[in-house]
């Protein structure tokens, strides 16, 4: 898959990105807009692990970063945690609010003989993201082209979007956000923070910054029908195997590995800041069936009062019928 | 139990319900301690408050619509509306579209602007506080929302 490919067919969608991009702006509440959602496929088995990725995303975000100020004001209760990464920035061994992106390294077993692969670990940007659409003050947002962001400056850090993640990606930090202008000590903790695809870069027609400066073209990223073209295609001239691309519903990142992603699964080092690579369940799933009920309850209940009116109407002609003979006893 | 009677109660525990759990879209029942006494350690799982208060929400929405009906079908004559009514009522609508519109908005797909939703997020939260304190004030000044012309 050459370079040159990937980057056309991405110009693409990023130029209907950056039009649907300057169109979100606008009030206007429920227009619909074309979906062009942007996959990025990451073929692990390309990967050396250089870390150019790692070293580039947080040369490009350093300005989203947060910048805390100390001492934070008093947690109340006291047992509220207080993240603080300031101190730690330089950590890329796993994802913190100044390191996006990681490498996860597994050594696993191919023919038998054993091997190390390293795995670029960020954000899977969902297809339906749950911690955009659990964030209860809409801080979480999808853009129309796919891309999950937390906008730091209405976070309030409560670290929902982490909690209902299914690998636990956002990391907070505490020190910084709108909270410290509102209740510092009583409500919220800091903003969260997360890979944001390098949107304003796509925004702007370019590559997000993992994947301009990869010397392996490891990543490959376009327009979602043709990405997972790519990927079904890629797995079966070698024998890979797919992630992402049903997990928790669809993500708009796909790995392609030459081993099966429980022995994967084993193989990291998994925890705080190091997602997992299990199979994940759609877990909206099961509340957008609900969500079907509660568009027919209003006729229920309609219903149940129209057939208590009928009841009424027909006891009320009963005995207006029985009205006249009753007369004539 | 007459039938008016059941219906209040169910009105009553489904819209408590629904605060319960629409609070716990909120990262407070954990923080708070609520969730530490036994048997509320749920208010601060984030997906089973989430079903609950889609679960409540399908109750209330056939609770207002029959009680709505009914009033419309069988009761219009014999109960007029009062500005407490009038005001309730408003609340009440308020509170069911904005909660449509954001359960619309978590089906996959992007329909609404982000900003939109910010409203949407806030107004909804509004609005069950106003309900919550127009109920006090109702009950306190023993204000009905129905009563005879």
């Amino acid at each position: 898959m050459s370079k040159e490919i990937s980057r056309r067919t991405f110009l693409k969608g990023g130029i209907a990105s950056a039009c649907t991009l300057a169109i979100s702006g606008t009030p206007a509440a429920a227009e619909k807009k074309p979906d062009i959602q942007l996959l990025t496929l990451i073929d692990i088995s390309k990967c050396i692990g250089c870390e150019a990725c790692v070293d580039a995303c947080r040369e490009v975000n350093a300005e989203k970063f947060p910048d805390p100020k100390k001492p934070f004001p008093k947690m109340f209760p006291k047992r509220v945690p207080v993240a603080d990464w300031s101190d730690k920035q330089n950590i890329s061994d796993r994802l913190t609010p100044y390191n996006w992106l990681f490498i996860q390294n597994a050594s696993v077993e191919i023919d038998g003989e054993e091997i190390d692969l390293t795995i670029p670990r960020r954000c899977m940007h969902c297809v339906n993201p749950p911690c955009v659409k659990l964030c209860p003050f809409g801080s979480a947002r999808q853009l129309e082209n796919g891309i999950s962001i937390i906008k730091s400056d209405i976070c309030l850090g409560g670290s929902k979007c982490k909690a209902v993640c299914p690998w636990h990606i956002p990391e907070r930090q505490t020190g910084v956000g709108i909270y410290l202008d509102i209740l510092p000590s009583l409500a919220g903790n800091g903003v969260m923070y997360k890979c944001d695809r390098c949107y304003n870069k796509i925004a702007k027609g370019e590559l997000p910054a993992c994947i301009e400066e990869c010397p392996e073209n490891v990543q490959t990223i376009g327009p979602r029908d043709e990405i997972i073209k790519q990927a079904q295609n890629l797995a079966k001239e070698t024998k890979g195997y797919i992630y992402g691309e049903k997990e928790n519903g669809g993500t708009n990142t796909i790995y392609i590995s030459p081993v099966p992603f429980d022995k994967l699964n084993n193989a990291i080092e998994k925890g705080n800041g190091k997602p997992h690579l299990k199979p994940v369940k759609d877990t909206m799933e099961n509340a957008n069936n609900l969500a079907a009920a509660m568009f027919i309850a209003p006729f229920a209940g309609v219903a149940a009062a129209a057939g208590k009116y009928y009841q009424i109407v027909k006891t009320g002609e009963k005995n207006d019928e029985g009205g006249p003979s009753n007369e004539s006893e | 139990m007459n039938q008016n009677k059941l219906i209040s109660y169910s009105y009553i525990f489904t819209f408590f319900m629904m605060t319960i759990s629409g609070f716990g879209q909120m990262p407070i029942f954990k923080r708070y301690y609520m969730a530490d006494i036994p048997g509320l350690e749920w208010l601060a799982k984030y997906y089973i408050t989430h079903y609950l208060h889609y679960l409540f929400a399908i109750m209330f929405l056939s609770l207002i619509s029959y009680i709505s009906m009914e009033y419309f079908l069988t009761k219009r004559e014999k109960l007029i509306i009062t500005t407490s009514g009038y005001v309730g009522s408003l609340l009440l609508s308020t509170l069911s579209l904005t909660g449509i519109l954001l359960v619309i908005r978590n089906f996959s797909g992007h329909l609404f602007s982000s900003s939109f939703i910010v409203y949407l997020d806030l107004i909804h939260l509004g609005a069950v506080i106003l309900i919550l304190m127009t109920g006090l004030f109702c009950m306190v000044f023993n204000k009905k929302w129905l009563e005879k012309p």
